[in-house]
């Protein structure tokens, strides 16, 4: 298969909806030249198992992403404070899963 | 004699011809995503053809039709499909090479006959025969699709490059004359009309030029001046090329009848 298309078209990150009332979730990206085209492409790839009833298409660029070498400094200071988690508290029965 | 089961052949014949042909890009699509896109068209076509044939099998209650024995167990004069559908991907007698496919004709192709398919599953939904009317409405959805796909890739290739440009010129210059074919009826097709479970495809005519029309002013095309030629695919009279595709479709089932798997 050729991938000269590749080198010029921008990439785009595709979300999808699972059904009315979930939120998009991310599933992948794909190169495509222009939205409605990651649109169409992204429903051939990504929904033809049923998979979805909504898509949301980004262009990657538009994302702004925290870099690997920072996960030390961004994310380890919270594993050690569990106490941010509320799980000391106790439940009423009648509140159910919460 | 024209009966009403050569009509529902003639629209799954058209289904599954376009479908094997479709499906010949498996593989060996330009972009993953067109590959993809091309595999789904095919397996809805596919799908039609399957419950037109299904229906067939039923209306004949002969006992011994089934979609199988339709599909692969008949020959070139039996099939009823348009001309047009079972073309190669090329617009001139090269090799036959997978590499000698151009995308463009694929999309061309299935722009001009999707463009007349909304309208005829449209119009089908509402056929006396009720299967038939069933199979419309499911099949009306797919092709809508179909119709976008190949419409945006007409519009984005004849209103693109130079190189793309030339390809879909000549892709709607090769295939344009095989459409008149759809306004000539046939024995079949009046018989049907007759009898409210078929559909005067020539009074679709208007608006399908119109579509076609406007789809290639916006592409930057012309369309190529009607040279008076009328091919008889759907009277069973065929291009050397339906013997190809049917050699390569049916020859796995010619060689293990009533396999199952």
């Amino acid at each position: 298969m050729s991938t000269s298309a590749l080198k010029d078209w921008p990439l785009w990150e595709v979300f999808v909806r699972i059904k009315q009332g979930l939120e998009h979730k991310h599933c992948g990206s794909l190169h495509a030249s222009d939205a409605p085209h990651a649109l169409q492409m992204a429903r051939d790839v990504y929904t033809r198992r049923q998979e979805g009833v909504s898509i949301w298409v980004v262009p990657s660029r538009s994302i702004t992403a925290s870099a690997p070498e920072d996960k030390d400094v961004m994310f380890e200071p919270a594993a050690d404070k569990i106490y941010r988690h509320p799980t000391f508290y106790e439940i009423p029965d009648e509140v159910g899963h919460m | 004699m024209a009966s009403y089961q050569d009509y529902l052949l003639h629209l799954a014949d058209n289904a599954l011809i376009l479908g094997q042909r479709n499906a010949e890009w498996c593989g060996h699509g330009p972009i993953l995503e067109e590959d993809l896109a091309l595999a789904n068209n095919s397996l809805d076509l596919i799908g039609q053809a399957r419950l037109l044939y299904q229906h067939v099998a039923n209306v004949r209650r002969d006992g011994k039709s089934s979609e199988d024995l339709l599909a692969f167990f008949r020959d070139v004069p039996d099939f009823r499909n348009y001309t047009l559908l079972e073309l190669p991907h090329r617009t001139a007698i090269l090799p036959t090479a997978s590499g000698d496919r151009d995308y463009a004709v694929t999309m061309a192709r299935n722009f001009l006959y999707s463009a007349l398919m909304v309208q005829v599953w449209g119009a089908l939904a509402a056929s006396t025969d009720a299967q038939l009317a069933a199979i419309a409405s499911k099949s009306l959805k797919e092709v809508q699709y179909h119709l976008r796909h190949a419409h945006d890739w007409v519009l984005r290739m004849g209103d693109g490059t130079p190189e793309s440009q030339r390809r879909m010129q000549a892709a709607v210059d090769y295939l344009m004359p095989f459409t008149q074919e759809f306004w000539t009826p046939s024995a079949m097709e009046t018989a049907a009309v007759a009898t409210g479970a078929g559909v005067d495809v020539a009074a679709f005519k208007a608006e399908w030029d119109a579509m076609v029309s406007d789809t290639l002013q916006s592409a930057t095309l012309k369309p190529p001046a009607n040279s008076g030629f009328v091919t008889s695919g759907k009277h069973g009279v065929h291009s050397e090329h339906l013997g190809f595709v049917l050699a390569e479709m049916q020859s796995l089932a010619r060689a293990h009848p009533e396999a199952v798997w």
